[in-house]
């Protein structure tokens, strides 16, 4: 019979059985798992039934807390229900998952394993958060492949109807999460065989019910709690014996055979490896390998971790092992050892002690030596090569215990070394590694060719992708393979036979042939031809190919994209290139598969792009050219530093690596210990990813500064300065007379970074003076970036070298005067445009010499904090924003608490001062103690003397003094920002952030409102409009935004204000001045257009004004102190709205794809979102007419 | 009572008032209000091969966009339903049309490319449209192309097209064309049965504050009536197609105008829009007075009676009228 073979990645496969064996599924999206909810949900969407026919409820939570809850909720209830996370998500879950447990109460929860941040986050996959629920009394099983996942996705269903313990099934996140892989799909039939219903109606006999009413969760006492505790141990000594029957049954429907502990290698192995997860696919193919060439070696795969059977483990190692090792993918500092190390060792201890050995095999036989390690943090490579120095190492008369593998580790030297170049790669599969730029399509296509090749072949086929850390300009690196056999390589190709490189501007900077293997076939997209390429190539690259002996092709792909109407999108060019060379299909046959996938995937979106596409298959084969290879590298070109030799050590020996995509070789010793890093290191990255840059034409500028204000990344800035500075200005230097009554006869001159650039264009847009005989040319406009690249870095350069302007000249009032103050936020990874981080150069403007910020996680955290390189800084003084990030959840209380010490150590400060008045004068402490900081003077003043304090404190030698020195700086005023993204503000940490509004003190609150999870992939939060689509709220979300404002206006003492400063640039700045000075709470709520919108963002600025003027973001203030003075505190700042919302909305897919898939819900969304404008605008205009008298906050009758 | 009964396209019509491509078809409630109000046919609004383009570009760019490049974003919006960018809502609409009423739906068409007119054509036949209209809107800014050039593509779309589908076939123009008859009659050549004069431009304005180009949409009134007018009473009889007027019809004495002229029908959209669809039996019964009091019988009888080749002094629908025209000045 033929097998029911598919191509598919690890949450798909878990996701489609959970989907089908539940009927409540609560979900929060978290990277890794985040699809799964998604897949969930879509399914649901599209009314796809689960085993008996209806459809499952799919809710999306605001935590993971709370879908936790709502899992139990449900379970006690009497539904079937599920959940999917990770990493912290799952340390959410925590609290309710001991309480599930305790109530024996059956459910699966699905687990793509994630890092736990600690002195970082990590989004990449580890056991640290498994470990972390170990405790709970969930049964924990691991699946070590995509299709293990779902395999024992199913057992864990139907085990846990049947034992009634809970289960956490997981698997490591992106390594299975996300691999594509060809596996065979469980028949609806035999699911259907695994789930016994009888079990389903016991469970829901179980639940609670008013028709036959018990109570569950009661408290108890001393007296009871304990035996009461005691009562579930036979539940959990039953469990691995069900889930072993449960994997019987499984082998008897589907072949498949799985054990609780599952051994491969030499049947007489003295060496064991124990570990789970998709290590032990790496480790049990690699003993497979040693073995047959006669080492005694073998691997334990730990599937059911929880209850830990000891007799499943000792019946499954062979009685011949001599030494264990045990690795462990998370780390526990102080334990005794990692958790899984402590498992085996009490398991070893307590079945072999001399006298309790129940085990006949074993007996007369030497206690086997225990020892442990750690291995694949945050999704570190797992190498055959790196098993085998463990199996190395256990050969040892004394082998390291507690070791490291995968890394240098110079510090505590716990690493193992390992020969890289040992691998066990089978020559029949073909291994292919391309390189290519995020927003050219690459990984796109490889899915699709990993699934033609799956599906269309009797090939096996796996597929991994590897991105970095920016959202703009990001490198993609795939990894495939495909040959006759299962594929069970969890780990990157080294040795590739096919390596392509879709951009060209890569060979500059990364080592793109490191993957190739000799004799390999070598494609470049290149826009020079067979004949002109070769002297293009860095001398590294030429020997690469020379030395390999390398096939080499080249491809204009870009000129067939131009030529068929495809833009950028090189994918379906490069893949039938591929194809056409690599050979795995017929020529024919592949264009065909390809065509396939193509109307498969874009046919719904309109002919045209099928047939475009069409086009461009057609075209690549006849552009594609075999290169006549020379024998020597003649190439006076080197691969590019990752930063300059200037940069700092640090940033060139550290970051410059990871720059590089070398992270990998840094030994321990290079990273800080304690998760600290430098800011002001986005500077030296120079990514050059632009295009188009921005160039400026004085002549028509009127100095405005409004690019400035909009730019996203810092690179477009302007200064006014002494025309002394036009003496020894670069030839190329323009400069005219600056417009500002502060500055008679001094000079202007705006300057941009080319190389730091994105090309997002929203400056032009925001331009609004215009050429009077062409009003097409504005004051500045896009060019070419290649050619200009060399002229526009010499004036950057020599504008960096022209001093600031003194803040304390200007008011900060106007946006013209708000510009020439120094960004100390600059050239982020963020989306090109992205409507975020204007706000925040903003804020780094105004108050970043004095600012601590909490940022939330997400989208912010990401640009900002995500390595290699930081784009917070600072000043020439050093001063700029300190940063750091805790979690999603709890953000605002971070915050908070920032605020707490400064003001506590203000206050101890304080009190310190008086007491030195003899030694340091009077006058100076006077001077500090009543010092004015409202302005930009004020501040300085302070500073000075606060300089003058620590001089004198300086040569006191007294306790006392020692700690008024180290407070000083205290006396400088501070402020903290508190920033964070709405899925944080509305959702997550909504809790939190009422609670902090609520408590009076000084913070400011910045929230980046996209309206989505932007950093997850753009699902909705209860900021979402109504009428929008999202994910998690596909149809449409049906209900009204939050209206987060007035719900903090309910306070009274909080500050607040709406901005959008594509609307209004000038009420922005205010808002946050004012949030600044304000002495208490301030939220700012900021409308950020963003990528999940479905726009060019280029009109971004654009979109913010149609939102204002349609009423979708009215503009407002609530200033607390006008009360004060007897005036009503709401200022609204935007007009009455004049245009039909959906003249806004519908510029937009999110709104569109509504009304292009569902006209009618959408028109009907629409009439109520139109009646959600009205309302609001009707309520906002009557609370800001309330009449206010000079006591207080009554309104007059 | 008069017999207001008129023939177009080979259609057989209660009377010549239809309403013009507009979108007043896009709902079924609306385009009955109309048939209820009397209006005799309906010229759906048109379907753009263009917008269906941008519609499917734009989609395909914002789904795409940001997609598979960041590990925590693999995409930014959900892709799970299908949609309605193609043709499909076009001909379910005229489909809803056909089924909702009982006048003739007379389809309505823009194409791009020449696959594009060709297959959109055939599908609005296969839907059930009782006729097609081809709206020929074409922005010479070419300096290098011709009007021969111009003409004899269009000519040659118009005969590809007449050649794939059996309904009647309209061609609605623009009055910019150098010969008008020439263009006309080989139009005719080419196989159509009618010609809808004229296609009216939206012209784009000028924002002088913001130094911008805006979109300006204004709608029709009595004033446009007499380009058309002329152009109908020059034409009547010399070319064998039937004429609609369109541009500028408000009221009775526009439509009187029209027919005399020697337009078949007339159609309408901006005075409805202006005034509601009741406006189409005001005209209709405003006219059937004025025929009752100014004795005519039927339609029929005044089709053309005003037409160049019908009143006694051609010149004056030539240059003469315009000499006089400035005379009285």
């Amino acid at each position: 019979m033929k097998k029911n073979m598919y191509t598919l990645d690890g949450n798909e496969a878990t996701a489609r059985v959970a989907h089908m064996l539940s009927e409540v599924i609560a979900i929060y999206p978290i990277t890794p798992s985040s699809s799964m909810g998604e897949l969930a949900d879509e399914w649901s969407a599209l009314t796809r039934p689960n085993l008996w026919g209806t459809v499952p409820a799919v809710i999306e939570m605001q935590s993971e807390g709370g879908a936790a809850g709502a899992v139990h909720g449900a379970l006690q209830a009497g539904s079937l229900t599920t959940t999917f996370t990770a990493s912290q998500g799952l340390l959410l879950m925590i609290p309710n998952m001991f309480k599930i447990a305790g109530e024996l109460t059956p459910t699966v929860f699905h687990v793509s394993a994630r890092t736990v941040a600690t002195h970082a986050l990590s989004i990449f996959g580890d056991h640290s958060d498994v470990m972390a629920a170990r405790a709970t009394g969930f049964a924990m099983l691991a699946s070590s492949s995509v299709q293990e996942a779902q395999d024992l996705a199913l057992v864990a269903h139907a085990a846990t109807l049947k034992c009634r313990v809970p289960f956490l099934h997981f698997f490591d996140g992106f390594r299975t999460s996300s691999e594509v892989n060809k596996i065979e799909l469980l028949a609806d039939k035999d699911i259907r065989a695994m789930i016994d219903d009888e079990l389903v109606f016991q469970h829901r006999a179980r639940a609670l019910s008013p028709d036959h009413p018990v109570l569950r969760g009661s408290a108890q006492n001393p007296d009871v709690f304990f035996q009461a505790r005691e009562t579930v141990n036979p539940f959990y000594a039953v469990c691995p014996d069900i889930v072993e029957t449960t994997m019987q049954k499984f082998e008897e429907i589907t072949g498949r055979n799985y054990n609780l502990f599952s051994y491969t290698g030499a049947a007489d192995a003295e060496r064991v490896i124990v570990l789970m997860g998709s290590g032990a696919e790496t480790a049990s193919e690699t003993a497979n390998f040693l073995a047959e060439r006669g080492e005694k070696v073998g691997v334990l795969n730990v599937h059911l971790y929880r209850p830990f059977s000891v007799k499943h483990f000792l019946q499954a190692l062979p009685p011949s092992v001599k030494v264990i090792g045990v690795l462990d993918r998370t780390k526990e500092p102080g334990a005794a050892g990692e958790p899984l190390y402590q498992d085996v060792l009490t398991a070893v201890n307590e079945g072999l002690a001399e006298g309790s050995v129940p085990y006949a095999q074993f007996a007369n036989r030497p206690y086997p030596r225990v020892i442990g390690g750690r291995y694949g943090l945050s999704s570190k490579e797992f190498t055959p090569a790196m098993v085998k120095c463990v199996f190395d190492e256990m050969l040892k008369a004394e082998p390291k215990n507690h070791f490291t593998v995968g890394i240098v580790d110079d510090v505590s030297h716990t690493s193992l070394d390992y020969d890289p170049s040992f691998h066990i790669e089978m020559h029949e599969t073909i291994r292919c590694v391309f390189w290519g730029l995020g927003a050219d399509g690459t990984v796109g296509a490889n899915k699709n060719s990993i699934k033609i090749i799956g599906e269309e072949t009797d090939n096996y086929a796996q597929g991994y992708f590897v991105y970095d850390s920016k959202k703009s300009g990001s490198v993609t690196i795939s990894h495939l393979r495909f040959g006759p056999n299962p594929i069970r390589a969890p780990y990157l190709v080294g040795q590739a036979n096919f390596v392509a490189c879709h951009q060209f501007i890569f060979l500059e900077r990364f080592n793109v042939l490191k993957y190739a293997m000799p004799g390999a076939v070598f494609l470049l997209n290149s826009i020079y031809g067979p004949d002109e390429v070769w002297d293009q190539l860095p001398e590294e690259t030429q020997k690469s190919i020379i030395e390999k002996e390398l096939r080499f092709y080249v491809i204009d792909a870009y000129e067939v994209a131009g030529q068929t109407g495809m833009g950028g999108r090189i994918n379906t060019i490069m893949q039938t290139c591929f194809f056409a060379i690599s050979g795995v299909l017929p020529r024919e046959q592949a264009i065909q598969e390809i065509k396939h996938a193509i109307e498969k995937s874009y046919g719904k979106r309109g002919d045209v792009i099928v047939k475009r596409n069409f086009e461009a298959v057609d075209q690549a084969l006849s552009h594609l050219h075999e290169v006549n290879v020379p024998k020597a590298a003649t190439s006076k070109v080197t691969l590019r530093p990752p930063v300059s030799a200037q940069a700092p050590e640090f940033v060139r020996d550290v970051l410059g690596a990871m720059i590089a995509n070398e992270g990998d070789s840094l030994p321990v010793s290079a990273m800080p210990v304690d998760g600290t890093f430098p800011t002001g290191t986005a500077m030296w990255e120079k990514r050059n990813i632009a295009l188009e840059i921005p160039v400026w034409e004085p002549d028509v500028c009127i100095q405005c500064g409004k690019c400035v204000f909009v730019c996203p990344h810092a690179v477009i800035r302007e200064k006014v300065y002494s025309p002394d500075f036009l003496d020894g200005a670069p030839e190329e230097w323009q400069a005219v007379d600056a417009r500002w009554k502060e500055f008679p006869e001094m000079k202007y001159t705006l300057a941009v970074s080319p190389e730091d650039c994105t090309g997002c264009a929203l400056c032009v847009e925001a331009c609004p003076a215009k050429d009077k005989t062409q009003v097409g040319r504005k004051a500045i406009n896009m060019l070419p970036q290649p050619p200009i690249r060399e002229r526009e870095n010499i004036k950057w350069d020599y504008f960096l070298s022209v001093p600031q302007v003194d803040r304390t000249l200007i008011s900060l009032k106007s946006v013209k005067n708000s510009q020439l103050l120094e960004p100390l936020f600059e050239f982020s990874g963020a989306c090109a445009g992205c409507g975020e981080t204007p706000y925040l150069k903003l804020l780094s403007q105004l108050f970043g010499d004095r600012t601590i910020i909490a940022n939330a996680t997400g989208c912010s955290s990401i640009y900002g904090g995500n390595l290699p390189t930081t784009p917070w800084t600072k000043n020439s003084e050093g001063r700029g924003p300190a940063w750091s990030n805790s979690l999603f959840e709890d953000n605002a209380e971070f915050g908070l608490g920032m605020r707490l010490t400064l003001d506590k150590q203000l206050e101890f400060a304080r009190e310190l001062l008086p007491a030195f008045a003899g030694q340091v004068g009077e006058q100076l402490v006077d001077a500090i103690l009543t010092s004015d900081q409202s302005t930009e003077a004020g501040i300085k003043e302070q500073r000075e003397r606060i300089e003058l304090l620590k001089q004198h404190l300086e040569k006191i030698d007294t306790p006392e003094a020692r700690q008024l020195l180290s407070l000083a700086d205290i006396f400088s005023r501070k402020s903290v920002w508190i920033v964070g993204g709405d899925g944080w503000a509305y959702d997550i940490g909504y809790g939190g952030l009422d609670h902090v509004l609520a408590s009076g003190r000084n913070v400011n609150v910045l929230v980046l409102d996209t309206e989505v999870y932007s950093n997850t992939g753009g699902q909705a939060s209860k900021s979402t409009p109504r009428g929008a689509v999202a994910k998690f709220a596909a149809k449409g979300k049906g209900i009204s935004k939050k209206d987060l404002g007035m719900i903090a206006m309910a306070y009274g003492y909080v500050y607040i204000a709406r901005v959008a400063m594509g609307a209004s640039d000038q009420q922005t700045l205010s808002a946050f001045l004012e949030a600044e000075a304000y002495d208490g709470p301030s939220l700012i709520l900021a409308y950020s257009h963003c990528i999940a919108h479905g726009y060019d963002l280029i009109k971004g600025l654009e979109q913010q004004k149609l939102a204002v003027q349609s009423g979708a973001w009215s503009l407002y203030r609530y200033n607390p102190d006008l009360v004060e003075a007897g005036k009503n505190p709401l200022v609204l700042d935007s007009k009455e709205p004049s245009i039909p919302l959906s003249k806004y909305a519908y510029n937009e897919t999110r709104y569109r794809m509504l009304l292009q898939s569902n006209e009618q819900r959408a028109e009907e969304l629409m009439q109520q979102a139109q009646q959600d404008v009205r309302r609001r605008w009707t309520q906002y205009k009557q609370l800001s007419e309330m009449q206010y008298d000079g006591n207080g906050d009554q309104p007059e009758e | 009572m008069v017999d207001l009964t008129t023939s177009y396209l080979g259609l057989s019509l209660k009377n010549p008032l239809l309403a013009s491509a507009s979108p007043l078809s896009k709902k079924l409630e609306t385009a009955q209000q109309l048939e209820e109000a009397g209006v005799s046919a309906i010229v759906m609004y048109s379907l753009f091969e263009e917008q269906i383009l941008q519609e499917s570009l734009k989609l395909d760019r914002d789904l795409s966009r940001g997609a598979e490049q960041f590990a925590e974003a693999m995409t930014y919006l959900p892709d799970y339903g299908t949609y309605s960018i193609g043709p499909e809502a076009y001909l379910e609409q005229l489909g809803k049309l056909k089924q909702g009423l009982k006048i003739p739906v007379i389809g309505s068409l823009n194409g791009v490319s020449s696959g594009g007119w060709i297959d959109y054509a055939k599908k609005i036949e296969q839907a059930g449209a009782d006729a097609l209209e081809l709206n020929l809107y074409f922005l010479s800014t070419d300096p290098d192309l011709t009007s021969t050039e111009l003409e004899d593509t269009h000519v040659e779309l118009v005969s590809d097209i007449r050649q794939q589908i059996q309904i009647p076939l309209a061609v609605k123009l623009s009055p910019f064309y150098t010969s008008l008859p020439n263009f006309a009659r080989r139009l005719v050549g080419a196989g159509i049965d009618g010609l809808v004069l004229f296609n009216r431009f939206y012209q784009p304005d000028l924002d002088l504050e913001e130094l911008e180009v805006v979109p300006n949409l204004v709608l029709s009134n009595s004033g446009e009536l007499r380009l058309p007018l002329r152009w109908i009473a020059i034409l009547y009889n010399r070319i064998q197609a039937d004429f609609a007027l369109t541009s500028g019809v408000h009221t009775a004495e526009d439509m009187l105008k029209s027919l005399m002229a020697g337009a078949s029908v007339v159609m309408i959209a901006s005075a409805f829009l202006q005034r509601g669809m009741g406006q189409a039996g005001t005209i209709l019964n405003d006219m059937a007075e004025w025929m009752v009091e100014h004795e005519y019988e039927s339609v029929s009888q005044m089709k053309g009676s005003m037409s160049q080749q019908a009143v006694g002094d051609p010149d004056a629908f030539e240059r003469a009228n315009y000499m006089i025209t400035l005379g009285s000045y």
